[in-house]
């Protein structure tokens, strides 16, 4: 059973570059969504590897244990149907590359890049999918605000070019709407902003969802969708965000294209993550993820940025959904660690009614203070962010105090506060999915909301900023 | 160097099983494959020896080249350190590709430098003492000390690469940069015991839970708690001559911000910039995991070296619970069996020799110098029993642990006083008392006293209505929050009050004081609690923002005023 030759089989590799020669059929192991082949000679580690099936179609693989002449692949769609004795590995030498251009403007794939829509494979130059590490002294530090025309993001949670900023959901709130509409709708001061949108285990009516709202960038050749379906090959995920990053990196820096990157869901992708370690039968650290889940996903955020002395950016919005709700989770917890700032969305916010359903005080965008501010925004957000956050965080307490003793009972001042969360989930939160706000309405907005407490206690707020936007003692 | 035919016989990541190496020795650096990537002997069974890579190890095959060298992981120490960045195998950054690929060469003697010789030939040295300085490279004094015993033979003049020799001592030649093991603490005289405060420029902490030069401190918080911010103040502000800023595992737009914020801010103590007094250290998230679990031992080594030359160094990892991880990747790796939640059983010595390193000593040369150590954990979900938090403890003097309500709250720095503690408060309380601050310590017990007080009002006042509670109870509900707003939170933002002197810190702490103090005079005259609480406090809170950082008596004027107003209610 040494290496024999087979003829290409000729299946359209899509954005996967193959260049193999020789092929093994000494399969000694399959378990999972690994294969074990033996009697291999010159293969490396981290190598891609295609994988013909006697009278099938062609898989795919990523070596990831070489040990004398035993090589370790996992396998991206799966072992199921395979049989020792039919199948062949080829290994391509070289890790997983894709091909990047311009080409992709405008193009939906699977989630391994190959094409959905009819069209022609994507050509370009090859790139490796796991791309190279970004020189921190290279990286220009995030500056200018993505204006979303989400009120409650732009003006609390300000995303900032070059920044990742996840959002934290539970299954049945409308993290895929909000996604969307700030796919659909975000914008930049620049030229050129383009969207890529990495799908992994979503459902078809979620897809079918997710290509209706984003038509229109779409049609303007905006858009790059890459669409993992729930019932696709589960190991697949693995691969998906690293093509949607590895052509955002381009388009970005070597195209000078603001580039918005979501990716949903990343639970999924966790999920598979944990699936091939189990199959290696590794240690577990935390709820059966292994240890390193952390820098796994690190190599997937952190291909977020600004490089000094060009233009363009690559923005990372990733979407998860946490189970049962847990932010101690490993997949949001972890996420919470690498991202900058998270917008958590709340159930509780859901049932008042609230669209987008954001809890503002669990949520944070920690690059907000470069983002925003004069000159950047408006010369009042940052006070005004700071004064609304203070105030929704007293009237949570004061709530909290209304519920056991009677709101009644509470001080006048206290019933200010629950009165300014009304006015302010009302007017300034709420808003359709549809709907795009400009960031002055938005911080107007927010003034007319602190409007209705005690000048007193305004404390965050520069005195002549309170009398310039409210007017004298009220 | 010299080659044995050693070949890679298994490769998982970053653990590689080499055969046939020959006389290698643990912890030795090994170059692997036609990269030369660098690895270090972690195990040895037979003829086979166990690595962990310090690159990425894609494409390196059974059967690559495995070459000992006979050299320990070391890092280059000279001229050049501050003001740049390095990887966490102390290569440089600073000049490196945008893209980080494994195959990079280090030109160490691209630059030339002078030498100013404070030693004339024949003088006697012994190690430690001062040879001579390194001018132009910025305003902290580069010393080159003697690091052998002899008489001087030989002294370098003009310009010089930094591995040239300088001086030379007896045989030896001494050049300006030398290797030097990151995992080996340098050698010193004595460690001194007495409390000195390391002035770090953040209230909470000076005022509450106050470190001292050559300990270790620990920030346990969760993710959105503060915890970076909080450590790029304590980088800018603390009274340090050098600092080291260790980003562990950490965020790559963090590490751009922290080398451009420190790039623009004048360091008032020197005349230079902030960035002129520190070094990075970089390896990020994204950069390979066991360069990460080097990048530790670099900091604190780079550290050392600034100390033997005499100086306060305080390294700043971000974050230790990263470099565990690290640990523990590996160790799982190698099939070690798992301790706590997968961490190797040697998770708390390993951390011990890293906190063990901090400490202010007598050098050879006789300096007084000290090494300070903080560094930030990051426990999983918040979860303050989980191993690298609740081990970490036991190795430090001083705990800021960061509360998610209070950062919820936006209250920054979000140090919590429930559950920090400084076990050398004391001691720096007798160090203020005797440079003319006796108060220190009764405002401090005071402090403490009254805001525990009010949390634990809070929680009764959350059960039965503030309106229920007694007058001078009420007051203390209004004492917390004063202390809290008026003093403990801090904007970063804001230049007046990103730092915080000593006397200003002081001086707030002394003026809240007062005001509580007038307020239970007032509700026991008989003011209503109403009145005393909706009194308009506003401009005590502003004070902090409103005076210079350094402006005690603007603070006090603003006490005057407050009082006095405070006095009229009725």
């Amino acid at each position: 059973m040494t290496a024999e030759r087979v003829p290409d089989p000729g299946v359209a590799p899509g954005a996967v570059d193959l260049g193999a020669e020789i092929a093994f059929s000494d399969v000694r192991e399959l378990r999972g969504p690994l294969l074990v082949v033996g009697d291999v000679t010159g293969v490396g580690w981290d190598e891609f590897a295609t994988v013909d099936v006697d009278g099938g179609v062609s898989r795919h693989g990523l070596v990831l244990e070489v040990d004398d002449d035993l090589a370790v692949l996992q396998v991206l769609e799966g072992t199921a149907g395979l049989v020792p004795g039919g199948v062949w590995v080829r290994f391509a030498g070289r890790p997983l590359q894709v091909r990047v251009s311009t080409d992709w403007y405008g193009r939906v794939c699977n989630g391994r890049g190959e094409p959905l829509d009819g069209g022609p494979p994507v050509g370009g130059s090859p790139r490796p999918v796991a791309g190279w590490p970004l020189n921190p002294t290279r990286r220009e530090p995030p500056r200018e605000a993505v204006l979303t025309g989400v009120s409650v993001l732009d003006t609390l949670t300000t995303l900032v070019r070059g920044q990742k900023l996840p959002i934290f959901s539970v299954p049945g709130l409308p993290h895929l709407t909000l996604a969307t509409q700030i796919a659909a709708r975000a914008t930049t001061a620049g030229e050129g902003f383009r969207v890529v949108f990495a799908g992994m285990g979503l459902t078809h009516a979620d897809i079918a969802y997710v290509r209706d709202r984003l038509e229109e960038r779409s049609a303007a050749g905006e858009l790059v969708l890459l669409l993992n379906a729930a019932d696709d090959p589960v190991i697949e995920r693995v691969l998906t965000p690293r093509i949607a990053l590895t052509v955002a990196e381009h388009l970005a820096f070597e195209h000078g294209d603001d580039v918005l990157v979501v990716m949903s869901d990343m639970t999924s992708y966790a999920e598979a993550v944990r699936e091939v370690a189990a199959a290696r039968r590794e240690i577990p650290a935390r709820r059966g993820y292994p240890g390193y889940l952390y820098s796994d996903l690190a190599s997937l955020y952190e291909r977020c940025g600004r490089v000094r002395g060009r233009p363009g950016s690559v923005t990372v919005v990733p979407v998860l959904t946490m189970p049962s709700g847990d932010i101690t989770h490993p997949v949001p917890d972890l996420t919470g660690y690498i991202t900058e700032g998270q917008i958590v969305l709340s159930p509780e916010v859901d049932a008042r009614g609230v669209y987008p359903p954001v809890d503002v005080l669990s949520s944070l965008s920690r690059l907000m203070r470069s983002g925003a501010g004069p000159g950047r925004t408006r010369e009042d957000h940052l006070p005004v962010a700071a004064q609304v956050l203070a105030a929704l965080a007293r009237a949570r307490q004061a709530a909290e105090l209304g519920e056991l003793v009677g709101v009644a009972a509470l001080s006048q001042t206290d019933r200010a506060y629950l009165t300014f969360r009304e006015t302010v989930e009302r007017d300034l939160f709420a808003q359709g999915g549809d709907e795009g706000r400009p960031m002055g309405d938005s911080l107007d907005r927010a003034w007319r909301a602190l409007d209705v407490l005690p000048r007193r206690e305004l404390t965050m707020l520069p005195a002549a900023m309170v009398a310039e936007h409210l007017g004298g003692v009220s | 160097m010299e080659l044995t035919g050693g070949r890679v016989r298994r490769v998982n990541g970053p653990l590689v099983e080499v055969e046939n190496l020959g006389d290698v020795a643990m912890s030795e650096v090994v170059r692997l494959g036609p990269e030369r990537i660098a690895a270090e002997v972690v195990g040895l069974a037979g003829a086979r020896a166990t690595l962990q890579a310090y690159e990425y190890t894609g494409g390196l095959r059974p059967g690559d080249r495995a070459e000992a060298t006979g050299d320990r992981l070391a890092g280059l120490f000279g001229p050049g350190l501050l003001g740049q960045a390095f990887d966490g195998l102390l290569r440089p950054l600073s000049g490196a590709p945008v893209w980080l690929t494994p195959h990079r060469e280090v030109d160490a003697a691209a630059r030339a430098w002078h030498f100013e010789p404070a030693v004339a030939l024949g003088d006697q040295v012994e190690p430690g003492d001062l040879l001579g300085t390194v001018p132009q490279t910025g305003p902290v004094e580069h010393r080159l000390v003697a690091p052998v015993r002899g008489p001087v033979t030989w002294l370098a003049d003009g310009s010089l690469g930094a591995t040239d020799p300088a001086v030379r001592v007896g045989d030896i030649p001494v050049p300006l940069a030398h290797r030097w093991p990151i995992r080996v603490p340098r050698r010193f005289r004595e460690r001194l015991s007495d409390v000195v405060p390391l002035h770090t420029g953040q209230r909470v902490l000076d005022l509450l839970y106050p470190i001292a030069r050559g300990t270790a401190a620990a920030v346990p918080g969760g993710f959105g708690t503060g915890k970076t911010l909080l450590l790029q103040q304590i980088a800018k502000w603390s009274e340090a001559d050098v600092v080291v800023y260790v980003g562990c595992g950490e965020r790559g737009n963090e590490m751009a911000e922290v080398l451009d914020e420190l790039a623009q801010v004048p360091d008032e103590r020197t005349g230079g910039r902030l960035v002129d007094r520190t070094v990075i250290i970089a390896n990020t998230s994204n950069m390979p995991m066991m360069a990460r679990e080097a990048s530790i031992h670099s900091g604190i080594a780079v550290a050392e070296y600034f100390r033997d030359m005499g100086y306060d160094a305080v390294v700043i990892a971000d974050s230790t619970s990263r470099w565990a991880e690290a640990l523990r990747e590996f160790a799982n790796r190698t099939g070690d069996l798992p301790a706590e939640e997968g961490y190797p059983a040697t998770l708390a010595s390993q951390l011990a020799a890293f906190y063990e390193r901090a400490g202010r000593v007598v050098t050879l040369g006789g300096r007084t110098a000290s090494t300070t150590v903080i560094g930030a954990v990051s426990p999983p979900g918040g979860d303050m029993t989980e191993p690298v938090t609740t081990a970490t403890q036991r190795f430090i003097r001083s705990l800021w642990l960061l509360d998610r309500e209070l950062a919820y709250a936006r209250h920054y720095p979000a140090v919590t006083w429930a559950g920090s503690f400084a076990r050398d408060a004391d001691a720096v309380g007798l160090w203020h008392a005797a440079r003319g601050d006796p108060g220190w310590r009764a405002r401090r017990a005071t402090a403490t006293a009254l805001l525990a007080e009010a949390d634990r009002l809070a929680s009764l006042a959350e059960v039965i209505g503030t309106a229920s509670l007694p007058a001078h109870e009420r007051v203390v509900l209004l004492a917390g929050q004063l202390l809290r707003d008026a003093v403990l939170q801090q904007n970063a933002l804001v230049a007046n009050d990103a730092s915080c002197s000593v006397a200003k810190g002081a001086a707030l702490l002394t003026t809240v004081l007062d005001v509580v103090e007038t307020c239970q005079r007032l509700v026991a005259r008989g003011v209503a609690a109403t009145t005393v609480e909706e009194a308009d406090l506003a401009d005590l809170v502003r004070v902090r923002e409103e005076v210079g950082p350094d402006d005690a008596d603007g603070v006090l004027r603003r006490r005057e005023e407050v009082l006095a107003r405070l006095e009229a209610l009725t």
